[in-house]
């Protein structure tokens, strides 16, 4: 195992003083790699667990197929079909939030991997980032598979004004959503166990805050306004506006370009406030030593 | 780097640890100084429990020294930390870290990521660190399907991907079998020995593996550290006699005779038992001064008609000298390991 002779390794090769010197550019560099380091197991486990087929497409399906049901069955508009299908879809970004950001840190303790990550060079946001953009594409195709099955089978008819929009507000709501889950993660992390239980006590209950099933104005103005800080149910009251252009929503509606802002501030507000808590958590574990399992 | 004068590759004073705990905070550390230079396999030997764990915890930048301070290659590890895990590594025995989703080549790759690689030089290095590790078979297997002995090798692995300076091993072969063990210790030698500076911190309980990997080793009880030196300086230090075993055919006369002999300590025969090939042999137990006097004894028996069936010179092994620092074995010592703080955490 003689020293390698490639470009990383002849700088490491300098000497160790030397080699501890990076320049901006080469952190900047380690923090993008270090992004799509992380996102890669996510990106290339998409289509190893066929258990996902189940969890993700077949049970959001079948949940919002019951309210299409329903729907049908009280003769409620046809767009609300629409709309039941469109949070069904986002129902998958939600669930991978919960599960596989706000949860993820407290899982990778427990597997070991956490240490690894703070012992390596990169700024810990990246760990954040990659996780984030795997999930985001993992969630996404699960979405997109959810959208097009319900979609075509319940017939629903999506009318676009303007795709632009429609394309900048998901993506904001991807933002302000997986923002949400980089704070959750390490908030997760210090509460431990506790945290996970109530990561699943409040699945329902957002939900239905968030209105994945009807508009989220019909919880009244006062309703709509205590869950906005919910990047799902913003996003989504936006989505649907913007998708099914025309149709009528209840009274007190925001109109999108209000709910981007929202989502803006949220994206913005999450992602520093995710930064802040890491470095905070990271302090705390290195003065505690309570992050850590094998701590003996 | 040739010629160049590097600072210690590690260097702690006075490094004190305690965790908060109750009924009372516990003392993992309790004032540890060390100096390891470039270029060193240094053994941390200790029972579990005696603070070999923290103290790597602490110059890994995972854990604040509660007092005292800790330097790796000069970098402070409380304000240095960047400096420091860009050079550094590490690989704890019984890791599972990584993904069992992926491949063998995929985690490692990922893993290269994290020290800023680029993509294929990355690919590049897990396929020949793959190869160097003994894993070239595996290479395209999931993680989660590994043997224990090969999940270690990857880990292994994966702690070379930046060629690190300094690579911390915390108990690298605990759960292995013989022959992976052997293989993982021969590997570790191996890549120490490839760049002049390379440093490896090793912590472990296991006495064979600290006397032949490491240049020096510490032994640690109780967040102390009682004596630093190579293996062979360390047992020098309860072997002020020589003692051998022989084995006789027969032994007239008695043990007497030859205690009286100059230069013998002490005689004593230990028990007539068969040898490997059945015969029934007189075991004794002899005490020199030094091996000079072993002469004497040989002639002595041959002038009394006994015939050496066999010759044995009994080392002292590193659990002796952890015996008589500490006062007893280390079984003992890892059911009794942590101490009670005598203040409050800091």
């Amino acid at each position: 195992m003689a020293a390698s002779t490639m470009s990383f390794l002849e700088r490491a090769g300098t000497g160790p003083r030397e080699a501890a010197r990076w320049s901006r550019r080469q952190v900047l560099l380690t923090d993008l790699r270090s992004v799509r380091g992380r996102a890669y197991p996510r990106v290339k486990g998409l289509l190893r667990e066929p258990s996902w087929v189940l969890f993700e497409i077949l049970l959001p399906f079948l949940a919002t197929s019951a309210f299409v049901f329903v729907y049908r069955a009280i003769d409620a508009p046809q767009q609300y079909v629409g709309f039941v299908v469109l949070g069904g879809a986002l129902s998958a970004f939600w669930l991978n939030v919960i599960w596989m950001m706000a949860n993820q840190l407290y899982w990778e303790k427990s597997q070991g991997n956490l240490e690894l990550y703070f012992a390596a060079p990169m700024h810990f946001m990246s760990i954040l980032f990659g996780m984030a953009v795997g999930g985001m594409v993992m969630s996404s195709t699960r979405a997109a598979t959810v959208l097009l099955i319900a979609g075509t089978l319940y017939g629903v008819t999506f009318s676009v004004d303007q795709w632009a929009l429609l394309l900048g507000v998901f993506l904001l709501t991807l933002g302000a959503l997986y923002g949400l889950g980089m704070v959750l993660a390490s908030l997760f992390l210090v509460w431990g166990r506790e945290a996970w239980h109530m990561g699943q006590l409040f699945t329902e209950p957002v939900y239905f805050v968030s209105g994945l099933n009807f508009p989220v104005a019909r919880l009244g103005f006062l309703g709509a306004l205590s869950v906005a800080f919910i990047p799902l149910a913003t996003g989504l009251d936006a989505m649907r506006q913007l998708a099914f252009a025309g149709a009528a929503f209840p009274a007190g509606t925001p109109p999108p370009l209000v709910e981007v802002a929202i989502l803006a501030a949220m994206t913005v507000v999450s992602i520093v406030a995710a930064r802040w808590m890491l470095i905070a958590m990271e302090r705390r574990a290195r003065r505690d030593g309570r992050l850590s399992v094998r701590w003996q | 780097m040739p010629g160049a004068i590097l600072p210690l590759a590690i260097e702690t004073r006075a490094v004190r640890r305690v965790y908060a705990a109750r009924p009372q905070p516990i003392v993992a550390l309790d004032g540890v100084d060390l100096e390891v230079p470039p270029g060193e396999l240094f053994g941390l030997l200790g029972p579990n429990g005696a603070g070999k764990t923290t103290l790597i915890k602490i110059l890994t930048t995972l854990l604040l020294p509660s007092s005292g301070t800790a330097r790796v290659f000069g970098f402070d590890v409380e304000r240095e930390t960047k400096q420091i895990r860009r050079i550094m590594n590490m690989v704890a025995g019984g890791e599972q870290s990584g993904y069992g989703i992926l491949t063998v080549r995929e985690q490692l790759w990922m893993f290269t990521q994290f020290y800023g690689l680029a993509g294929g030089e990355g690919w590049r290095r897990v396929d020949e660190l793959v190869e160097a590790v003994g894993l070239a078979e595996q290479r395209l297997q999931r993680v989660s399907t590994l043997s224990t002995g090969q999940r270690q090798k990857m880990n292994l692995a994966r702690g070379l991907l930046n060629d690190p300076w300094i690579l911390f091993l915390d108990e690298p072969t605990l759960g292995l079998d013989v022959s992976a063990a052997r293989s993982l210790r021969e590997l570790i030698v191996e890549w120490q020995r490839a760049v002049p500076g390379r440093t490896i911190l090793l912590t472990t309980h296991y006495m064979a593996e600290a006397d032949e990997l490491c240049d020096r080793i510490a032994i640690v009880d109780r967040g102390r550290i009682l004596a630093i030196g190579s293996p062979t300086e360390l047992k020098k230090r309860v072997q002020r006699e020589s003692i051998f075993r022989i084995e006789l055919d027969r032994l007239d006369g008695g043990a007497g005779a030859l205690a009286r002999l100059p230069g013998v300590v002490s005689a004593s025969a230990a028990a007539d038992v068969a040898d490997s090939v059945g015969r029934q042999v007189v075991v004794m137990n002899l005490v020199l001064e030094d091996d000079g006097a072993l002469g004497r004894v040989v002639g002595a028996l041959a002038e009394t008609g006994s015939r050496i069936q066999g010759l044995r010179k009994s080392e002292p092994t590193l659990e002796d000298v952890f015996v008589e620092l500490v006062g007893r074995g280390f079984e003992d010592s890892e059911a009794a390991s942590m101490v009670p703080a005598t203040e409050e955490v800091g």
